[in-house]
C-alpha cells in the first residue's frame, strides 16, 4: 500500500511539471506585461522594475529560476501587490477557500448519499420521482443562477441570511450551499443507481434469506458496496468544488484564494497565477491519489492477499 | 471490399427490422426526449428567425423603457434591460450563440477525439499505451485554469472559445471511441480487409469510424449541453462574448446584478438556458436509450 501511494506520487511529479510548464509559457506567451498601466512608466523606471524581477532575461533562464524557487518552497514575489509574497497572498485567502471547499465536500457527500439511499429504498414511488427530478434539475441550473437566487430568496426577501462578505459563520451558509448543491444532485443519483443494483445482488437476497432485520441488511451488506462508485466520484467532484469557487467567491465576494486568479491573470501577475494554478493542481492530484488508495482498502475485489 | 463490410453488417441485424427504423421508433416513444426535441427546435428556429422577423432591434434602445418588467402590450414579453434594450431579443441573440458555440466546438472536440481514440486504439500496442498515457496526464489537469488563462491571455475572440472548449472536451470522446475500436477491430470485415491489404489508417476512416457512430453521436449530443454551460460561465466572468454581444451568460451575468431590483433579468435568460440544457440532456439520454440493444 505505500509502496503504491509512493509510486503514485513519483507518477504525479511529471503531471506536476507539465502543468507547471505550460502554465509558466502560456502567461509569458500574453501581450503585456504585469507593468503596464493607463500611466505609462518612465523608461528608466520600467527598466529598473523589469530587472529587479528578472524580466529581462531569456524565458529559460527565467522558467530555471522559477523551477528552483518552487523546489525551495517559494512562488517569488507578487507583481502586483507590491511588498506581498505570493505564498503571504495564498496563506491569506486559503481559511476562506478551505472551509468553503471542505463545508461543501462534507454536505454534499452526507445529504447525497442520504437522499440517494431513501430514493433507491422507496424506489419507483412518488418520493423517488420528485426527488430525481429536482436532482436533474440542480444538476442542469448552473451556479452562476443559484446563487443569485438564494441571495434575492433568503438574503432580500426573507432577511434571514447575509449576501456577501466573510465575517460570521452566517455568511458560509449561503457560498456553502451554492457550492454543493449540484454536488448533492450528482452524489444523490449516483448513490440510487449503484444501491438499487447492490439490493438486486445475490448477496442481498442471501442475507435476507437468513432473516437479517432489513435494516441490518442495510447496515452491513448494502452501503458499503454501493458506496463504491460514490467514492471514486469524489474526485471529479472536488474538481467541481473548486470550479464553482471561481464563480462564488465572487458572486459572495469571499476574500478566498481563486479571486487572486482571476484578477492575477487580467494584470498578468505571473507568479501570482502560477501559484493558484499550481496549488489547485496539486490539491486535485492529491485528493485523487487519498480517493485511490481508500478505494483500495474499502474494495475487497481490488485487495492484495 | 466495402461490399463485404456492409454484408456482414447486414447479417448481424435480424433482418425486416433494421437498427435505424427500431432506434427511431424507440426514440419516438420517448416522450420526455420527444418534448427536448419539440423544446430544441423552437429555440432554434427563434433563434434563427429573429435578426429577420423580430420587432425590435438588438441595441435598439427604449428610452421610456429603462428596466421595465415584463409586458405584452408593447411586445416587450421579458420586458426591458437597465439600458432599455428589449430582452426578449438579447435572449434569442443570445440563443444563437451558445447554440453555434456549443455545435461548433462539439464538433471540434468530436473531430480530435474520434481521431486520436480511433487511431490509439486500431494501432494499438506502444502507440496506444503512450497516446492514452497523455490522455491521463491531461485529465489531471485543472481545465478551467487553462481556459481562462488563454481567454485572458489571447484576448476574448468566439472564434478561440469554439477551439478552447472543443480541445478540452475531447479526452472523453477518445477515451470512449478507443474502448469501441479496441472491440471492433477483432470483427471479421477488419480482418478481411487487411487480408486484402487495405492500409492501416484506410481501414481506420473506412471501417471503424463509421460503426462508432452510434455511441459517438450519444455523446456528442450530452457534450453540446456541457459546452452551453461553459461558455455561459465563461461569459458570465467577463471572459466570454462582450457587449453589445450577447450570450446567455452576459444576460445572466447582468441580471444577476440588478436581482433586487430587475428578478426578470436573471430569470428570463436563465429560464431558456435552463430549458435548452434540460431538452438536450433528455434528448442525449433519449437516443442511448433508443440504440441501446439491451433494451429490446
Amino acid at each position: 500500500m505505500l509502496a503504491l501511494a509512493v509510486r503514485r506520487l513519483a507518477g504525479a511529479l511529471p503531471t506536476l511539471l507539465a502543468i507547471v510548464a505550460v502554465a509558466f509559457f502560456l502567461m509569458r506567451l500574453a501581450p503585456g506585461g504585469p507593468f503596464d498601466q493607463e500611466r505609462v512608466l518612465p523608461a528608466a523606471i520600467e527598466a529598473n522594475l523589469r530587472q529587479t524581477y528578472h524580466l529581462g532575461d531569456p524565458l529559460m533562464t527565467q522558467s530555471a529560476r522559477y523551477l528552483g524557487d518552487l523546489l525551495r518552497g517559494a512562488f517569488g514575489p507578487s507583481f502586483k501587490y507590491q511588498d506581498f509574497t505570493v505564498t503571504e497572498l495564498i496563506w491569506g485567502g486559503l481559511p476562506a477557500s478551505l472551509t468553503l471547499g471542505l463545508g461543501a465536500m462534507v454536505i454534499a457527500a452526507l445529504a447525497g448519499v442520504w437522499i440517494g439511499l431513501v430514493a433507491a429504498l422507496k424506489r419507483n414511488s412518488r418520493l423517488d420521482h420528485a426527488v430525481m427530478a429536482i436532482a436533474m434539475t440542480g444538476i442542469i441550473v448552473p451556479n452562476f443562477v443559484v446563487a443569485p437566487l438564494l441571495t434575492l430568496i433568503f438574503g432580500i426577501y426573507l432577511h434571514l441570511l447575509p449576501v456577501g462578505g466573510w465575517r460570521s459563520a452566517a455568511h458560509a451558509v449561503l457560498p456553502i450551499v451554492t457550492l454543493a448543491l449540484p454536488q448533492i444532485a450528482i452524489i444523490a443519483r449516483l448513490t440510487r443507481a449503484s444501491a438499487i443494483e447492490t439490493l438486486g445482488s445475490p448477496f442481498v437476497r442471501t442475507a435476507r434469506a437468513k432473516g437479517l432485520s432489513e435494516r441490518r441488511v442495510m447496515t452491513h451488506h448494502v452501503i458499503k458496496p454501493a458506496l463504491l462508485p460514490v467514492l471514486s466520484y469524489l474526485g471529479p467532484a472536488t474538481a467541481g468544488v473548486l470550479t464553482g469557487s471561481v464563480v462564488v467567491e465572487q458572486i459572495f465576494g469571499i476574500p478566498g484564494v481563486v479571486r487572486y486568479f482571476i484578477q492575477g491573470a487580467l494584470n498578468r501577475d505571473y507568479t501570482l497565477v502560477m501559484g493558484v494554478v499550481i496549488l489547485y493542481a496539486t490539491l486535485i492530484i492529491l485528493f485523487n491519489l487519498a480517493v485511490d488508495l481508500l478505494y483500495r482498502v474499502l474494495d475487497p475485489k481490488l485487495r492484495t492477499p | 471490399m466495402t461490399e463485404l463490410a456492409a454484408q456482414s453488417l447486414d447479417t448481424a441485424a435480424p433482418r425486416g427490422r433494421s437498427l435505424g427504423r427500431d432506434a427511431l421508433r424507440r426514440f419516438a416513444a420517448n416522450r420526455a426526449a420527444m418534448a427536448g426535441v419539440a423544446v430544441l427546435i423552437a429555440i432554434a428556429l427563434s433563434a434563427l428567425a429573429v435578426p429577420v422577423l423580430s420587432v425590435h432591434g438588438r441595441d435598439e434602445i427604449f428610452w421610456d423603457l429603462i428596466g421595465a418588467p415584463p409586458e405584452l402590450s408593447g411586445w416587450h414579453p421579458f420586458g426591458t434591460d437597465s439600458n432599455g434594450r428589449d430582452l426578449f431579443v438579447r435572449t434569442l441573440h443570445g440563443a444563437r450563440i451558445s447554440l453555434l458555440v456549443g455545435i461548433v466546438a462539439t464538433l471540434v472536440s468530436l473531430v480530435i477525439g474520434v481521431s486520436y481514440g480511433a487511431v490509439a486504439g486500431y494501432l494499438g500496442g506502444r502507440v496506444d499505451a503512450v497516446m492514452m498515457r497523455l490522455v491521463d496526464i491531461l485529465y489531471a489537469l485543472p481545465f478551467l485554469f487553462f481556459v481562462i488563462i488563454l481567454m485572458v491571455v489571447f484576448g476574448r475572440s468566439i472564434l478561440l472559445i469554439f477551439v478552447a472548449l472543443g480541445a478540452v472536451e475531447w479526452l472523453d470522446m477518445a477515451r470512449i471511441v478507443r474502448g469501441q475500436t479496441l472491440s471492433l477491430k477483432r470483427r471479421e470485415f477488419i480482418e478481411a480487409a487487411r487480408a486484402l491489404g487495405v492500409p492501416r489508417l484506410t481501414i481506420v476512416r473506412r471501417h471503424i469510424v463509421p460503426n462508432l457512430l452510434g455511441p459517438v453521436v450519444v455523446y456528442a449530443t450530452l457534450t453540446v449541453p456541457r459546452i452551453i454551460l461553459f461558455e455561459s460561465f465563461l461569459s458570465f466572468l467577463g471572459l466570454g462574448v462582450q457587449e453589445p454581444m450577447a450570450s446567455w451568460g452576459v444576460l445572466i451575468s447582468e441580471g444577476a446584478k440588478a436581482i433586487d431590483t430587475a428578478p426578470w433579468l436573471l430569470l428570463c435568460p436563465a429560464g431558456c438556458l435552463a430549458a435548452t440544457l434540460l431538452a438536450l440532456n433528455f434528448i442525449g439520454d433519449g437516443i442511448r436509450d433508443a440504440l441501446d440493444p439491451r433494451d429490446r
